[in-house]
């Protein structure tokens, strides 16, 4: 699909001009950290940041949702279904790891035998624009995962900033289709294409970290019982900050809030570095410490997940690595995985 | 698009108390709503989960078999909150539940084969559902013979006794009643169960084994098949984990790479081995 222009300056325009159609999220300092939330003006957008504290997965998997609320006393369970809005939805700014990550979440959520409504009504309807990064982080591995900083996959859009202006390249027919709707997007010319593979190369250099991923998954295969897990755990803390930042770790728990005539059943990100994830009402825990716990998130992403879908639960994002109080470095896990 | 986190209404029409310590009760449940009845087509082996709203959820076996509708009967044992809050319940209550959950036994291999049938203590709730499958008139000429060995601590905690009562009667299948401690009006075996399955010893030949029990019984029992000559692929378990929402999304109760609420929770003692020992 052809590319196009928009420049800086109509961005604002450009935005406000989806405000108007779509329930639109972008990137917003909230708190000292950047978030993704829904925006009521273009200017609201923060364009230069590395990536959002928290991933954008839970525009589509909230930290919290009410799955239905009931009243008792009436006939029946007294269930009601929270409604499903029917308003369109863009995402403006995601980072192309992140617009990788949806596609990966896709698997579980829209897979063919149990669609989870609550996940899928809000994807069908979202538009995915992604704006490629010039200026990778030094955590950043995306290009080990199949990804990469200007990485098309999970977006309908992507826009790569060639300084007074961006390169529009669309990605879906959804994605192009938009470009034609939208008065702002012109012509570009070869000089700007030309800029473009400059600030593409530029970025994709930055990108030091290494992992032969695909090798990780034949040494998994076998190392279950390795004695690896039995120091490989000493120094995490359980705080599962890797878990809840990941924008591909999709745990969650189902809790019931009650009053005395009726109340919600919600569900609530959870995270296999808890113990009480996998505790039974017998007292028996199939992964009593940490070991068996940390070898469940390695294991669950680098091994399972392609066995299951042939793709890793991982996209390079980096934010466990910023994150992680102790310094456990995931691409130092996989690399000492390598060495086994 | 249906909704697959929505329970629906069933009354509880009937509740038994199973055992002398009163800690297990069989709920009859009946469905409020016909069309939801017509649409729940379920096989031996296969769970639901069972809501107490306020409460919350937890995944039981299907202790009632296809071939009696109207009914869906599930066998509690009262550990934690949510089974508690079951037990507290009156008959005419409304439960919500949500299935069929999970695979089921593999029906079409037991077909033409001797079939084993292993239980102990609380675990014999979908093993009762099979018994009674094969049993059903239309179904009984599909399967050879069948061997039900069945055990507890002592005879007060012995699932469905009525039932056992009329299938020891039954000429076309051999029911062994065994407990680890008689009392005085005992007339089964006593003994551990792999113990009686040594005793009984049947035959591999044409012959699959299903065991449900506590993990200590499994245990025991496995080495005893193996002895016997069952073959890992015609030796079926049915596991039990920690789940939420049965459907292989929540993340909780993989072994390896399979989700026991969707590849599960029936296993071949062969696919398990291919599995790490995470259970």
């Amino acid at each position: 699909m052809k590319e196009k222009k928009i420049a800086k300056s109509e961005l604002t325009s450009f935005l406000d001009s989806l405000i108007s159609e779509y329930k639109v999220f972008a990137p917003v300092k909230r708190d000292g950290f950047v978030a993704f939330q829904e925006i009521h003006s273009g200017s609201e957008a923060l364009l230069d940041y590395a990536n959002s504290k928290k991933p954008p997965k839970e525009i589509f998997l909230p930290q919290s949702e009410v799955l239905f609320t009931y009243r008792l006393g009436g006939e029946g369970l007294g269930i009601e279904e929270p409604s499903f809005e029917d308003e369109p939805m863009v995402i403006f700014g995601i980072r192309p790891c992140d617009a990788r990550s949806l596609v990966i979440l896709d698997n579980i959520f829209n897979s063919q035998e149990y669609k989870d409504v609550y996940y899928t009504n809000k994807r069908e309807k979202t538009l995915v624009i992604a704006i490629g990064c010039n200026q990778p982080s030094s955590t950043c591995f995306c290009a080990s995962l199949g990804g990469g900083p200007f990485s098309p996959e999970g977006s309908d859009l992507i826009l790569i900033d060639i300084d007074e202006e961006y390169v529009v390249q669309p990605v879906t027919d959804k994605g192009e289709r938009l470009v034609k709707k939208h008065s702002q997007f012109r012509e570009v010319k070869p000089r700007g294409l030309s800029s473009m593979r400059k600030v593409t190369q530029k970025a994709e250099a930055l990108i030091k970290s290494k992992v032969e991923t695909g090798e990780v998954k034949k040494k998994l295969d076998r190392m279950f019982d390795d004695p690896f897990w039995d120091w490989l755990h000493e120094k995490c803390l359980g705080c599962a900050v890797c878990t809840y930042l990941c924008p591909t770790c999709h745990c969650f728990d189902i809790a019931d809030e009650a009053t005395d005539r009726g109340g919600r059943r919600v569900r609530i990100w959870d995270t296999c570095a808890f113990p009480l994830f996998t505790l039974e009402a017998s007292g028996v825990n199939p992964r009593p410490t940490n070991k068996e716990r940390m070898r469940q998130r390695v294991m669950h992403k680098f091994k399972h997940f392609v066995d299951n879908y042939n793709v890793a639960a991982c996209v390079g994002c980096g934010r466990c690595i910023k994150e992680c109080p102790v310094n456990l470095d995931i691409r130092a896990v996989l690399n000492s995985i390598l060495n086994r | 698009m249906k909704n697959p986190y929505l329970p629906l209404a069933m009354r509880a029409e009937k509740i038994v108390i199973e055992t002398d310590d009163k800690n297990i009760k069989t709920f009859s449940l009946s469905f409020l709503n016909e069309a939801e009845e017509s649409g729940f087509n379920y096989l031996p082996g296969q769970f639901a989960q069972l809501s107490v709203l306020g409460e919350g959820e937890a995944p039981f076996g299907i202790a009632s078999s296809p071939t009696e509708p109207g009914v869906l009967e599930f066998t509690v044992n009262k550990t934690g909150v949510l089974t508690t809050a079951l037990h507290n319940l009156e008959e005419g209550a409304i439960i919500g539940m949500r299935g069929p959950l999970g695979n089921c036994f593999p029906l079409e291999a037991f077909k033409g084969k001797n079939i084993i049938i292993v239980g102990g203590g609380f675990a014999f709730t979908t093993l009762r559902s099979l018994v009674k499958y094969i049993l059903y008139h239309e179904n009984r000429s599909q399967f050879g013979n069948v061997t039900v060995i069945y055990g507890a601590r002592r005879p007060g905690l012995l699932l469905y006794k009525d039932e056992f009562k009329q299938w020891e009667a039954r000429p076309d299948l051999d029911v062994y009643l065994t407990v680890d401690k008689a009392d005085d009006g005992w007339r089964g075996k006593v003994g551990v169960v792999p113990n009686i399955i040594k005793e009984v010893a049947p035959s591999p030949e044409d012959a699959y084994a299903v065991v449900c029990g506590p993990p200590i019984m499994i245990k025991f029992t496995l080495p005893v098949l193996r002895q016997l000559g069952f073959p890992p692929e015609r030796t079926a378990l049915s596991l039990e984990m920690k789940m939420k929402c049965g459907i292989g999304k929540c993340g909780r109760c993989n072994i390896g790479n399979k989700y026991v609420c969707q590849a599960g929770p029936v296993f071949t003692l062969a696919q398990l081995n291919e599995l790490p020992g995470e259970y």
